[in-house]
């Protein structure tokens, strides 16, 4: 049987929006996932600490202050210096669709989903996407 | 109405017998907090409905019916829209052209920084400066913020909490450039620290010395800035948290009484103060549920600050509220639909009684709203003012059985959580064992799950979804380049300041916050001296500590 997936929930940036972080870290639990939640105002350098220590697969990153376009590549900067660049990092907020584009196309982040995704969704991303041996 | 009960209950038997033989949708009928609601409602359901205990003349105890005796015939509530972008200099521009088009109030937006008291070029505020409203550093930034804006024409509301007293000095400050005393200015600040260990988690010091900030500013407005709002004890971000509409109701009103509670500790007279609280209140999609949480919250803070807290003073006694729509309720798919949300929210304040009103913008979902986007959403307001005359009748739904019951068991489920939380020590005792967090996180969590279930139907979410849909509305786009100015402008500040006089003013603020002091009259001097803001919270941060969260989900 194969070992359940770990996933790191975090809330970069300083606003404190943190609905949608939480329903989401509750429901990957739910489906059965390990799930870390950092709580809120993390800096890039404390989330990719986290997901390390943690030893996690993948990172959800929940942004909602307009930063993502200097999050996301930070996050991924920092994870590829750490030797860590096989977690994978998907994100949610409010993220504008060219933005999203650009970040997915940067290899900024491997998936962003925005308002009215289901948690059904990304829970099969996460199950089709992750490996775990 | 009472002797006539038997013969309603018998015609009411034999309608339930008819009906019973009829078959529903399948559809939990509820709602949209998840409390149940019958399909009639009668005179039974209000048996002791008693005109002048329940409800009262509008502008008289316990104000059900309203907070003045002639309502919007008087005047219609303010206008208000928050607003507030990338620079001072922008913003100020947006304020001009708000007030050009009819809008009677201003509410200030702030960016992230500015909120969580770090300056512009603080490592922690990198990539956020400018991105969810403006950048204010110190009292520079505010000056060009109300440029040409005389402030004793107009009322200025600023959404700020953790470094309120900051930014109320440097807005008292920008006064007197203009030759405005403190006596003319009228406003509020938002200063609800409570809520922000509840939900809205914009948070720097611990809860105590936060409350000392809070009545500090009590005392210090009551002597010299009498005409301001002192604090907007908010139920808004509860909501947006994913709260019901009870639990927005109990926990903003159990803030409220805490924060009496704190002023009359703190050797206040209670009304001296009470009269410059105000609330601020969501308007969500539930119409019905929502006009009754306002009718009910102003009969529950009317009757406990006169029978509890011993106000002798009827204007100790009032709520008056800020109401906004919900902005949780709005959708990024086919966002033109969020015009109709939002004006169904805005009916639904106004029918409860609101003294002023922001509605969203359609496109608040995405990012920042487009000047085109506010323009419809202000319209939205004048609509339901002028044309559909609704704010010609005061409370016009008073009487309603429905409305009536609904607004009896909102108080009754709100004295429920009263209980609680006096059980669990008062609210502060209940934040440090994050029952409001859990609360809210389960409500919140409730309502996702109905969502993806399809038990809860969200137009073009879940239901009447356009496939293939682009959204081809215009986004308003903040220049990266703003930050890097903003940053410039306030190290270029650094340098040109007397910082003799910035280091005295922030030694004097030191012992002032070690000691018992009020501390803003130090403040104050710290802003005139041109102290930014991130230097004043680091010194309060060094004397008090900061507060960190235990997180849970």
């Amino acid at each position: 049987m194969s070992r359940r997936i770990r996933v790191l929930v975090a809330k970069p940036g300083l606003d404190g929006h943190d609905r949608g972080a939480r329903v989401i870290a509750r429901a990957l639990r739910d489906a059965g996932m390990e799930v870390v939640y950092t709580g809120l105002h993390q800096t890039p350098e404390q989330v990719v600490e986290a997901a390390i220590q943690e030893d996690v697969d993948v990172v959800g990153l929940s942004i909602l202050s307009g930063a993502h376009m200097t999050l996301f590549p930070r996050i991924k900067q920092l994870l590829a210096e750490n030797g860590a660049d096989d977690i994978m990092v998907m994100g949610g907020g409010t993220i504008p669709e060219e933005d999203v584009k650009e970040l997915k196309e940067g290899g900024w982040t491997e998936e962003i989903f925005t308002p009215g995704t289901t948690i059904e969704d990304i829970v099969a991303w996460i199950n089709s996407n992750v490996k775990v041996d | 109405m009472c002797d006539k009960l038997p013969e309603i209950q018998q015609d009411r038997d034999k309608w339930q017998e008819k009906r019973s033989k009829l078959k529903d949708r399948d559809f939990k009928f509820e709602t949209v907090s998840s409390m149940p609601v019958n399909d009639l409602y009668t005179p039974l359901d209000i048996p002791d409905f008693d005109h002048a205990r329940d409800l009262g003349m509008p502008g008289s105890y316990p104000y059900t019916r309203g907070v003045q005796p002639n309502m919007y015939r008087g005047r219609f509530w303010t206008m208000r829209q928050f607003a507030g972008f990338a620079t001072a200099r922008e913003s100020n521009e947006r304020y001009k052209y708000l007030l050009s088009k009819g809008q009677t109030g201003l509410s200030v937006a702030f960016d992230m920084p500015t909120i969580m008291g770090y300056d512009s070029d603080h490592p922690r505020a990198l990539g956020e400066v400018g991105r969810v409203g403006v950048a204010i550093d110190s009292l520079q930034d505010m000056e060009t913020l109300f440029d040409g804006i005389p402030l004793d024409k107009v009322s200025t509301s600023m959404t700020t909490n953790a470094p309120a007293s900051i930014l109320w000095c440097m807005y008292i400050a920008t006064g007197e450039k203009q030759g405005v005393p403190s006596e003319k200015l009228t406003g509020t600040i938002q200063n609800d620290i409570l809520k922000e260990y509840i939900a809205q988690k914009s948070w720097i010091y611990p809860p105590e010395p936060s409350m000392r900030l809070i009545t500090n500013i009590f005392e210090y407005a009551c002597k010299h800035v009498p005409k301001w709002n002192t604090v907007s004890i908010s139920g808004y971000h509860i909501r947006e948290a994913g709260s019901t509409a009870v639990q927005e109701l109990a926990f903003t009103l159990a803030d409220g009484f805490a924060y009496v509670e704190a002023g009359m500790a703190a050797g206040l007279n209670v009304d001296d103060f009470a009269p410059r609280l105000s609330f601020f209140f969501n308007a969500h999609i539930d119409f019905f549920e929502e006009i009754a949480k306002y009718r009910a919250a102003r009969r529950i803070w009317a009757r406990r600050m006169k029978e509890k807290y011993g106000a002798k003073d009827p204007k100790s006694w009032l709520l008056r509220f800020h109401t906004q729509t919900a902005g949780c309720s709005l959708t990024a798919q086919q966002p033109e639909n969020n015009i109709v949300r939002t004006a169904y929210e805005a009916m639904g304040a106004v029918l409860g009684g609101t003294q002023s009103l922001h509605t969203n913008s359609m496109d608040e979902v995405l990012a920042l709203p487009t000047e085109k986007a506010v323009q419809i959403a202000l319209r939205t307001q004048q609509i339901i003012a002028y044309e559909t005359g609704v704010p010609n009748v005061i409370d016009p739904l008073a009487g309603s059985y429905y409305v009536e019951a609904l607004t009896n068991k909102m108080e009754e489920e709100a004295e429920k959580y009263f209980a609680e939380i006096e059980r669990r020590g008062g609210v502060l005792a209940s934040i440090d064992q994050n029952f409001f967090q859990q609360e809210i996180a389960d409500a919140a969590y409730h309502f996702q799950r109905a969502v993806d279930k399809k038990q809860r139907i969200v137009v073009g979410v879940n239901e009447f979804v356009n496939e293939n849909e682009s959204v081809d509305i215009d986004i308003l786009k903040i220049d990266p380049q703003i930050e890097l100015d903003q940053v410039a402008r306030v190290q270029k500040l650094r340098q040109e300041r007397d910082n003799n006089r910035v280091n005295g003013a922030l030694e004097a603020l030191r012992n002032a916050a070690q000691g018992t002091d009020n501390m803003i009259p130090f403040i104050l001097d710290s802003v005139r001296a041109y102290a930014t803001q991130g230097e004043i919270v680091q010194v309060l941060r060094e004397v008090f500590g900061e507060y960190k969260e235990k997180p849970i989900f």
